[in-house]
């Protein structure tokens, strides 16, 4: 309950705009994580299942409506729900390995150079730098046709070839921060007082250093969505054989835009767009919240004491900062 | 500032003496993921299709009999020297394949430029100025959809709703086949070729063919200035001179004109440069999207055809377009901005 009570505390804290914000988010993504969770059960087929269970193929490019939903496609005759709804899946689970990958990599790296400073610190500036500096997109690329070859275009392969993109990101804001935080009072305190140095990284410096995460976690899962598309659409993301992708079938969706088969590319399209929308609101929202110098705070109604009332109430009409 | 004229040679030096330890980096990089993989790039391409004493011969042919070490230091040398090594499928230099397809690059650069600029600052202003208001949330959540949908996904909505129902523009390509044919080659830029050549059907037609693409990739970049002109302008109507202006008995529209907007856009300026990275990429893309002759669409199809070399240098030739561009733009930055400099 407590606990419940701490994650729900910044949510309580907002107040209109970010409220608003954080909610449709949050709305949106769970939509999504339940289609992921529950694709099995909501998919009316599986995502390479181009016939009924008697045998008998399904239409070729047939419109919305009847058995299939969003209708199926012109290559190969899938039915295009049953793709969109897998879809969610693969892409929950790409994006849930490449964030806590990149984190688990890139902050540890980058609290060590920021407090141990020196040579190290300045070699893995310049790379990461670097690394930053080049298109992501191209990146990607180059990770996701080496890994391909490696591992085969599967859902592991993809989630490592987006890793390398994001590693950048958390050092630089967990490098920085560490940097200001160490000259900070209280960790010179700690050192005066004889604190080794691995205490001091793990107990004051990366408490205060996470607080940044979940915002740039949320904004980089948005943004791994929209490059995980890019590569299937490319055709060097997740190979059709292994699970459903959007961005592949948006690729194959070109094909039929001269003529006239709309639904085979709008509905992946658009459950990108939904889903990246939705983390996008939700990264939004909490950096409304969590990062003070975004944040108002709703003050909460003031009554005064009546008159000749001795003891003032504590806590009511204070505002909590 | 009194050695501001030092500063601002002693900035520009050092920025440009950057330009080699990151390129430097990037092309390790580069080099590091694609060749020390196991297997070989011959094989990893025309494995299969040819004989193992051919396949030797390839090998000896591109040098890729020697140790790794050397390898490496004689492409570090290439890259020096802008060379970027030649194709294994078809035996292309890369250098050739940027001079025939880096104009239509440039042409859909240049032309989404346009766009995103033509659509972002008008649209980030208004949002600015009319702060929290019905337009300024319309404008926002445009903003954030252009960043949510991807390229190619904008694209292919273009094609379904202007070119297969209305049929206004052509799906893909940059020009008809007979435009094609019928124009000479001399720049390697369709675009101005056609002018050259003074024929006007063609021009009509090259420009109907960039309509879509520009527009595209026009959307990616627009987001991306409306978010700054607002911020801009929410800034500069906090600034004192604004609040002089007004207290001066100077009208709104004014205010607003050439006090509020012009100090907005000057940032944009500078911007610009930075989304290099962003273009490209959307470049690649929109590229692939429409069938756009550009050196995106070489990538992607040397990439369906395994082709290491091929790969290997292209994108070393972007990493340091990317990274010249860049640097370019940090020193164009602090000749109008100061403080920048330091």
């Amino acid at each position: 309950m407590a606990l419940a009570a701490r994650v729900l505390s910044p949510f309580r804290q907002t107040t209109g705009f970010a409220r608003w914000i954080l909610l449709a988010g949050i709305v949106l993504v769970t939509g999504f994580v339940i289609l992921a969770v529950f694709a099995p059960w909501i998919a009316p087929f599986d995502f390479a299942q181009t016939r009924y269970a008697d045998g008998t193929r399904f239409p070729k490019g047939a419109p919305p409506g009847g058995d299939f939903l969003m209708g199926t496609t012109s290559f190969g005759s899938y039915d295009v729900f049953s793709r969109v709804v897998w879809g969610s899946r693969t892409a929950l689970q790409v994006v849930i390995i490449s964030v806590v990958l990149s984190l688990l990599i890139g902050a540890p790296l980058g609290v060590i150079s920021g407090f141990l400073g020196g040579a190290l610190d300045r070699v893995l500036v310049l790379v990461m730098d670097a690394l930053y500096a080049f298109p992501s997109l191209l990146l990607a690329i180059v990770f996701a046709f080496l890994l391909s070859d490696l591992f085969g275009g599967g859902v592991a392969a993809a989630g490592v070839a987006l890793t390398v993109i994001y590693i950048p990101q958390y050092f630089r804001v967990v490098r920085n921060t560490t940097v200001s935080a160490r000259e900070a009072t209280y960790v010179e305190a700690a050192r005066a007082m004889g604190a080794p140095k691995r205490t001091i990284i793990t107990r004051y410096l990366f408490g205060n250093v996470v607080q940044s995460v979940p915002v740039i976690g949320t904004l980089n899962a948005a943004d791994a969505i929209g490059t995980l598309a890019a590569l299937g659409f490319l055709g060097i993301g997740i190979q059709p054989g292994e699970a459903a992708e959007w961005g592949y079938d948006l690729q194959r969706a070109l094909a039929d835009a001269g003529a006239g088969i709309w639904w085979t590319g709008v509905f992946p399209g658009l459950a990108i767009v939904l889903l990246v929308t939705g983390l996008t609101l939700v990264g939004e929202g909490l950096n409304e919240t969590v990062n003070p110098t975004l944040r108002r705070r709703k003050l909460r109604p003031f009554t005064l004491p009546p008159r000749g009332a001795v003891a003032f109430e504590a806590g009511k009409g204070q505002v909590d900062l | 500032m009194a050695a501001s004229g030092g500063s601002l040679a002693r900035y520009t030096a050092l920025r440009l003496l950057l330009i080699i330890p990151m390129v430097f980096i990037l092309s390790t990089i580069v080099f590091l993921l694609l060749r020390v993989a196991p297997g070989d790039p011959v094989s990893a391409t025309v494995g299969g299709r040819l004989s193992e004493a051919a396949l030797d011969e390839r090998r000896a042919a591109l040098g890729l009999d020697r140790p790794l070490i050397v390898q490496y230091l004689e492409y570090l040398g290439d890259v020096a020297t802008l060379n970027f090594g030649q194709t294994i499928t078809d035996n292309r230099p890369i250098i050739d394949i940027v001079q025939e397809h880096g104009g239509a690059t440039l042409t859909l650069a240049v032309a989404a430029f346009v766009v995103a600029l033509v659509l972002g600052i008008p649209l980030g202003l208004i949002a600015g100025r009319h702060r929290d208001t019905p337009g300024d949330l319309g404008i926002r959540v445009f903003g954030i959809i252009t960043y949510a949908a991807p390229v190619f996904y904008w694209g292919l909505l273009f094609q379904l709703f202007f070119a297969g129902y209305l049929g206004w523009f052509p799906v893909g390509g940059s020009a008809s086949p007979v435009t094609i044919f019928e124009v000479p080659d001399v720049t390697h830029i369709l675009l101005l070729d056609a002018i050259i050549a003074g024929n006007t059907e063609a021009i009509t037609d090259v420009l109907m063919h960039l309509v879509l693409p520009a527009l595209t990739l026009g959307l990616l970049l627009s987001g991306i200035f409306i978010r700054l002109v607002r911020v801009n302008v929410l800034q500069s109507l906090k600034g004192d001179y604004i609040e002089a202006a007004r207290a001066r008995g100077i009208r709104e529209t004014q205010v607003m004109r050439s006090h509020a907007f012009r100090n907005a856009l000057v940032p944009v300026i500078t911007v610009i440069g930075l989304q290099i990275a962003l273009l490209l990429s959307g470049a690649i893309l929109t590229e692939a999207t429409f069938n756009w002759p550009g050196i995106g669409n070489e990538l992607v199809q040397y990439i369906n055809n395994r082709d290491y070399a091929a790969v290997q240098g292209i994108i070393t030739m972007f990493a340091v377009v990317v990274v010249v561009v860049s640097i370019l733009i940090d020193i164009i930055n602090a000749v109008i901005d100061p403080r920048v400099r330091y």
